[in-house]
């Protein structure tokens, strides 16, 4: 057995989720190794040689790879796959995107959002938006996966020795290109990895209503997440929806101003640890999931709380 | 241009699913069942590109036993041109690899220009038959889609990613598979149940299509989520800061 963790990277920087991802693979027996693709990717190379657990780091480091499409990168994938009895990426939206496709041009399934290892043909994923939890079983002879980052601890991102084996193929997409990208600049902490979360949904009202989020996040030096009618409302950015559809966090702390908690919300942070909701509905489904629940009008309450902090 | 839509019977978003108590799956007995939310905005994508005058036929397609016809006569109300039924047996066992297997043999026999899926049922999450069909197929994908423009070398299309958003320009024939915020479909009224009768759903199935479409993983068991311990209401902001203090979180 012998794993091959497909690595995140932006710009040469590892996403953080790639660490969660290496805990997964920790769990399985065999030696690991980690792929890293894009260009000019030096730096995310050198954070990833010393990562713990990793045999060997195989670089595919050229131009056709700077936009990180599926369409070559699934090739690729294919191309270094004999040997690997599992296949391993972050249930990000790139995971997403380019772990189905591998895994059909290898002829085999792909288990989604695994959130725990059982064995290593074994494994539990949410569904049905997290009311129930799966346990299924792969034959495929290589499992191809996508995890849930929050469902793993990272590993320490120092003391590993790997070696560094640069791939030789060259693969192109020839028919997708890459437009441009908007994406998204933020001196806060990265919503899916943060100890903090503020929350703000329909309840805020309006985009001007939504700066008391930033303030309070500003206090607890948290994250900025949101509902999905916050961000079809216009307050905010689609990368800050948590949910089903959006991102799962896990914080230490996850505070909900002005969210119901419809269950497709709850699906991505019901396994934070502490959840806090400020809602004037005493009978918002929000509380039911909710450690301390305070029944008040938010533009009262949350003024009052940053005066406190 | 023909785009085929690939649409999925699933239960009805607002049901409260609940787990058999022999662990065996979840419980769908009596419930509710639609039309996949994101199958539907990919629908109605479809009708508004030939409204647009950039599609002349929207075909839809569901793989499942007899019931899914329902939901493809909901897809011919929302304004598909036909239907096709990919039959499988009641306790057929297909996974995302299997029903991408079946859709990609019958791409193969319609040549659409376009297939336009969901980007994920939300009865098992997977977030695959889209990537899967566009692989086993070849073709450029276009995922998690909330913007599309079919432009003369083909389609450009936004993505909704964890980063922000994304524009890819993808040659066709092509995959692209829809995000919440494509669309909002549209209201179905009684004269277009009417008008939908006529329309027809044509019937095949995986012998015809010549696949021998692959199980998926096997569910071995269904379990409730843990519950969370039930929390509190506090009385007030200065309340709740002290508790959150006592919980060592601030
Ligand atoms: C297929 C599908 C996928 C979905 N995926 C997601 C997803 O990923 N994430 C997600 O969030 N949603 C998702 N949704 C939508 C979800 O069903 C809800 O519609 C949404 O979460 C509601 O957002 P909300 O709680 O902000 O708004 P609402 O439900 O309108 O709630 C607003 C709340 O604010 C409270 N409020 C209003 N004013 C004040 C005030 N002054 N002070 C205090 N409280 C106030 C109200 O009491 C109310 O509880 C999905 C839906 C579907 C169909
Ligand atoms: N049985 C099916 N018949 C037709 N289309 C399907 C079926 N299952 C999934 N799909 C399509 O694939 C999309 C993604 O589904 P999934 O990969 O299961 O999350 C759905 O939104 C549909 O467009």
């Amino acid at each position: 057995m012998r794993t091959l963790v497909i690595a995140e990277q932006d710009r040469g920087r590892l996403a953080p989720a790639t660490l969660n991802v290496l805990g997964a693979a920790g769990e399985l027996d065999g030696p690991c190794d980690l792929l890293v693709v894009g260009h000019d990717c030096a730096a995310a190379i050198e954070s990833a040689r010393v990562l713990p657990g990793v045999e060997r780091v195989l670089v595919a480091d050229a131009p056709v790879y700077a936009d990180r499409l599926a369409e070559n990168l699934a090739e690729l994938v294919v191309a270094v796959a004999p040997g690997y009895s599992h296949l391993l990426a972050a249930a990000s939206t790139s995971g997403k995107d380019l772990m189905p496709r591998a895994a059909a041009l290898l002829g085999v399934n792909q288990v989604s959002e695994v959130i725990a290892v059982e064995s290593p043909a074994r494994f539990r994923r949410p569904i049905y938006a997290g009311n129930a939890i799966a346990t299924v079983e792969s034959d495929d002879p290589v499992k191809v996966l996508t995890v849930r980052q929050t469902a793993f601890a990272a590993v320490e991102p120092a003391g590993g020795t790997a070696e560094v084996v640069e791939l030789e193929q060259v693969i192109e997409a020839v028919a997708t290109r890459l437009v441009g990208e908007q994406l998204a600049e933020s001196e806060r902490p990265e919503l899916t990895s943060a100890r903090v979360v503020v929350s703000g949904g329909r309840g805020l009202g309006s985009r001007e209503g939504f700066e008391l989020v930033y303030r309070l996040a500003d206090r607890l030096d948290a994250a900025v997440g949101a509902s999905r009618a916050a961000v079809d409302a216009g307050f905010v950015a689609n990368d800050l929806q948590v949910g089903q559809t959006g991102k799962v966090v896990a914080p230490e702390l996850y505070i909900a101003l002005g969210v119901s908690g419809a269950i497709q919300h709850l699906a991505g942070m019901k396994d934070s640890k502490v959840v806090v909701a400020i809602n004037k509905d005493p009978d918002a489904p929000i509380f039911e999931v909710a450690d301390y629940g305070l029944v008040a009008d938010l533009f009262e309450a949350v003024p009052e709380l940053i005066e406190a902090l | 241009m023909k785009i085929l839509v690939p649409i999925k019977r699933v239960i009805d978003y607002n049901v409260r699913v609940r787990v058999k108590s022999d662990h065996s799956d979840v419980d769908l007995a009596n419930v509710k069942m639609a039309i996949n939310p994101f199958c539907e905005i990919a629908v109605e994508a479809a009708v508004r590109l030939r409204e647009d005058g950039k599609a002349d036929e929207v075909v839809a397609v569901s793989v499942g036993p007899k019931a899914v016809q329902e939901q493809l006569r909901t897809a011919l109300a929302m304004g598909a041109d036909r239907a096709i039924w990919v039959e499988t047996a009641e306790d057929a066992d297909l996974g995302p690899l299997g029903i991408a297997q079946l859709l990609a043999a019958l791409v193969r026999e319609e040549q659409p220009g376009l297939v336009l899926l969901g980007k994920q049922s939300i009865d098992g999450d997977n977030n695959q038959v889209g990537q899967m069909l566009a692989g086993l197929l070849g073709y450029p994908q276009g995922t998690f889609v909330s913007g599309l423009e079919v432009v003369d070398e083909g389609i450009e299309v936004v993505r909704e990613v964890d980063g922000g958003l994304q524009t890819l320009a993808l040659r066709l024939p092509a995959v692209i598979t829809t995000d919440l915020r494509l669309n909002t479909p549209r209201f179905i009224r009684a004269p277009d149940i009417m008008k939908s009768r006529r329309k027809p759903i044509a019937h095949t199935g995986a012998e015809q299509l010549g696949v021998s479409p692959a199980a998926g993983p096997r569910l071995l068991a269904v379990h409730p989520p843990e519950p969370r311990a039930g929390g509190i209401r506090v009385e007030s902001v200065g309340e709740l800061l002290e508790r959150l203090r006592q919980a060592q979180v601030i």
